[in-house]
């Protein structure tokens, strides 16, 4: 990519912009692509970890900013401004005074964290007014959002290494394996991706393994399979994990590998082994999986209260072993992998952590029959792994697969449109739609999946045909049209009008053949929802 | 002592109206005199008994509007040539808003008026720089009278849709813009940044574009969108108007990134709206220091605001010693770009 003007921060300035008006994931990439392709080091290495959010700088506060800006701009225009934008920090960049005359180049986001670094705290206001004076609107924005820590541009961390290693041209794990071991401004990992330098070494560090994944099963496929070779397990609904103990301390680490410790503090606590660790993050209230709710309280956040740890206690279901001490064991088959894990697990009896049981069946009809029965809310299906598989990173065809129970189903009828993002922003393709309640039609959830291309653009076409209102992007569509909706589990939920909320509820079938009036009633989710809540049978 | 001007330009139902004069500047209604700033459709209404403006604002309206509804009788004033009307002396002034866009300046026993209908200070090679002209009350329009409304270089915007293009070479970007002014506009101002590949069009764009070259106004090759295939408009930058850009007419695109050229675009969340991926701060309208900057040039001790966010306009002219006075006149694009 050509290079903004200049030095770094406008450039990073403009890659933020992008990424947050980019919805797509490979337009995304491609954006950051263009950053490691166009920056010298530091500069690269200095974005990319403000963008996995491993930039520790010293920050400032908003209302720090806002002082400064009020001090430097008329009240009343101020507040004109800041009601009209909405959000402080973009006021303040868009307001900033533009100083008369020449001023310093703008400044290169290495100047900016070495001299944040070095700067006591009396200086940090100077040196961010300096730098503001320098920069333009875009440039004001991002300096704002780094120096208060809110980046926020719909990058995470695993998108990045991902850009990262499409860039180099290696496999994304190559690049998970050395990335906790090497830190801001990564220069021995750039060296080593361009090929100039020795691959570095993570040394005692716990680094991330990319994890093994596995491949939805149909039904006829499932019927050919040899059960001698297969050994299968409940898929637990809860999130996967990684836990890494040794000699450099635990780690927790998700599915996209970030560091999730801080969130469990009591699972870092029982990882007092030294061992690589594959399984399912749950709620578990005695010996009983809670349902994905209970989890969600605890996800998504920096830290946890001594409350939500009593109230919603986690622990691990453990189902694979990577390494075990500092030996490898990836390269075993699976069989064996088992074999040590149980002998692991019998020998050190971590807290908070079990293991997930083996499930014997001797045919395949035996195994579709288990499926079929099991309606507990935790359990979302069955995984089958071969015997023989060796512990490979990413989605390798054949190895594994997860054979989810059938969903549940509705027929709803549809109630708004709204259209999409990137390649489907010519769509209606985001459908809010409802079910009956005392003569009523009241919302019960909302898909943007499971449609093929033909009946997207057939619903498209109909939605524009049958719009009775629009609110901005929205139409409000007749009550006319049943869709047969899709879904894992339904559950009590204040947010909609319903008083129920749908798991993964996605577009099965266009029902042009069903009146909307023979659609389904609000007692047909509760007793899906009573179903899905039943205990494990 | 000259007559105040709010004795005999006053606004009515119809719009602005000089009343020794007997004409109406920018009526929002038919009437039987007009003088008309600019072919906007918020400025230039049809059915007139009678036009004056530039020769290419007249040209503009016939082609937008059509022979019949362009006005019954049409006179051409060339930028500073002065007529008499009932003893008001009136003369255009270029406004840099748009081709043929004119303040009007009306003088009547010594009193003087500059109504500057839209204008920008930034330079454009699609029409006349703007040209501040001294006057007693200054009329002026506050689109953007904001101070978080400082639109960027034309250029700069225009050297990061070409970044963006370099970037993603198999993508189609159409840029949705209005189809009088600010579509000749951007094409002048990539054919300056050396983009000399042809520039597909939508089809509401073309009449237009046509006319301007009729005008003096060279753009370069011109095709219609709609005729080429998918492969061809890869790589492309294609001008749309902005309703298109995401809705089912942009299908015909090469996985098109959809880029909004307007001066709104330097809020984020009114750029978020509508599924805008690359927003361009390019606007035909004076910006906040344009707005302060001409109200002091033209040294007027008073500034009439016609439309948009006169209240810290009003407030930061006070600050100056300026009296502003909100005229709210409506019928004016509340969010003209």
């Amino acid at each position: 990519m050509p290079v903004a003007a200049g030095m770094s921060l406008p450039a990073f300035a403009e890659l933020l912009e992008r990424l947050l008006f980019t919805p797509g994931r490979a337009g995304k990439l491609a954006l950051l692509r263009g950053w490691f392709d166009s920056q010298p080091d530091p500069e690269r290495g200095i974005g990319l970890a403000a963008l996995s959010g491993e930039l520790r700088l010293r920050t400032a506060k908003p209302a720090l900013l806002r002082e400064m800006a009020a001090a430097r701009t008329d009240p009343t225009l101020f507040a004109l401004s800041y009601d009209y934008v909405g959000d402080l920090a973009e006021t303040i960049a868009l307001l900033w005074p533009e100083p008369e005359g020449l001023t310093g180049p703008p400044p290169a986001l290495s100047q900016v964290v070495g001299a944040l670094e070095a700067a006591s705290r009396a200086d940090i206001p100077g040196l961010i007014a300096g730098w503001l004076d320098a920069l333009d609107a875009g440039g004001r924005l991002a300096l704002i959002k780094l120096v208060t820590g809110g980046l926020r541009v719909g990058a995470s961390g695993r998108l990045a290494r991902l850009a990262l290693a499409e860039w180099a041209g290696v496999e994304v794990g190559a690049v998970e394996e050395v990335w906790h071991g090497v830190a801001p401004p990564y220069e021995p990992l750039f060296l080593w991706l361009e090929g100039r330098g020795p691959r570095p070494d993570p040394a005692g560090a716990p680094v991330f393994r990319p994890l093994m994944l596995a491949h939805p099963l149909e039904e006829r496929e499932a019927a050919a399979l040899d059960p001698a070779e297969w050994c299968a397990e409940w898929k637990w609904d809860g999130i996967r994990v990684q836990i890494t103990g040794g000699p450099g301390g635990a780690r927790l680490w998700s599915r996209a590998g970030e560091d999730i410790s801080a969130a469990f503090p009591e699972i870092v606590a029982a990882a007092r082994f030294h061992a690589v660790l594959d399984g399912e993050l749950v709620v578990l209230r005695g010996a009983e999986v809670a349902p994905f709710s209970d989890l969600q309280q605890r996800l998504n956040r920096k830290s946890v209260t001594a409350r939500l740890q009593r109230d919603f206690p986690v622990a691990v279901r453990l189902y694979d072993m990577l390494f075990d001490g500092a030996e490898d064991l990836r390269g075993l088959p699976f069989a064996a992998r088992r074999a040590r894990l149980e002998a692991w697990f019998a020998r050190s009896r971590p807290a908070r952590m079990d293991l997930s049981p083996l499930i014997p069946f001797e045919s395949m009809q035996e195994l579709a029959r288990l499926r079929a029965q099991a309606r507990a809310a935790a359990i979302e299906g069955l995984m089958l792994k071969r015997r023989d598989s060796p512990y490979l990173a990413g989605r390798v065809k054949g190895l594994w697969w997860k054979w989810k129970r059938d969903p549940l189903t509705l027929d709803c009828v549809l109630m708004y449109a709204q259209r999409g993002h990137g390649k489907r922003s010519s769509f209606y393709s985001d459908y809010t739609f409802g079910v009956w309640k005392e003569g009523e039609l009241v919302p019960v959830g909302k898909a943007y999946s499971g449609y093929t291309d033909e009946e997207l653009a057939w619903l498209d076409r109909w939605i524009r045909e049958h719009t009775v209102a629009r609110f901005g992007p929205v139409r409000e569509v007749e009550k006319t049209l049943v869709l047969e909706v899709a879904f894992d589990a339904a559950q009590r939920s204040r947010r909609h009008k319903s008083g129920f909320a749908l798991r993964f509820p996605r577009i099965a079938r266009i029902r042009r053949d069903k009146p909307a009036a023979e659609a389904d009633g609000v007692e047909a989710v509760a007793a899906l929802a009573a179903e899905s809540g039943a205990a494990p049978r | 002592m000259p007559p105040h001007p709010e004795t005999w330009l006053r606004v009515t139902e119809a719009g602005l109206w000089c009343e020794p004069g007997g004409f109406f500047v920018d009526p929002l209604r038919a009437v039987d005199r007009a003088v008309i700033t600019h072919a906007h459709s918020d400025h230039a209404r049809p059915g007139h008994r009678h036009v004056l403006a530039t020769a290419e604002t007249l040209a503009l309206m016939r082609e937008r509007l059509g022979e019949e509804r362009a006005g019954g009788t049409q006179q051409a004033l060339r930028y500073g040539e002065a007529l008499e009307v009932n003893g008001v002396r009136l003369w255009l002034r270029p406004a840099g808003h748009v081709l043929g866009s004119a303040q009007v300046c009306l003088e009547w026993r010594g009193a003087r008026v500059v109504v500057s209908g839209d204008y920008k200070r930034r330079p454009d090679p699609t029409c006349p720089p703007f040209e501040p002209e001294r006057c007693d009350v200054f009329v002026t329009e506050a689109t953007f009278a904001l101070p978080v409304f400082r639109h960027p270089p034309a250029e700069q915007e225009i050297a990061r849709l070409l970044r963006s293009v370099a970037l993603f070479p198999e993508r189609s970007h159409v840029i949705g813009c209005y189809a009088l002014g600010k579509a000749q506009r951007l094409i002048a101002l990539l054919r300056a940044a050396g983009w000399d590949r042809p520039i597909p069009l939508h089809g509401a764009l073309a009449r237009l574009c046509a006319l301007y070259e009729r005008l003096g106004v060279p753009l370069g090759p011109l095709p219609p969108a709609t005729v080429a295939g998918k492969e061809k408009l890869a790589g492309a930058i294609v001008l749309a108007p902005p309703s298109a850009i995401a809705d089912r007419w942009a299908r015909r695109l090469a996985e098109p990134l959809p880029c909004l050229a307007s001066g709104w675009m330097r809020v984020r969340q009114r750029a978020k709206q509508g599924g805008v991926e690359l927003p361009l701060v390019i606007s035909d309208h004076a910006d906040w220091p344009e707005l302060l900057a001409t109200c002091e040039e033209v040294q007027a001790p008073e500034v009439w605001i016609t439309h948009g966010r006169e209240e810290a306009l009003i407030h930061a002219l006070g600050r100056r010693g300026v009296r502003g006075r909100a005229l709210h006149l409506i019928g004016r694009a509340e969010e003209g770009e």
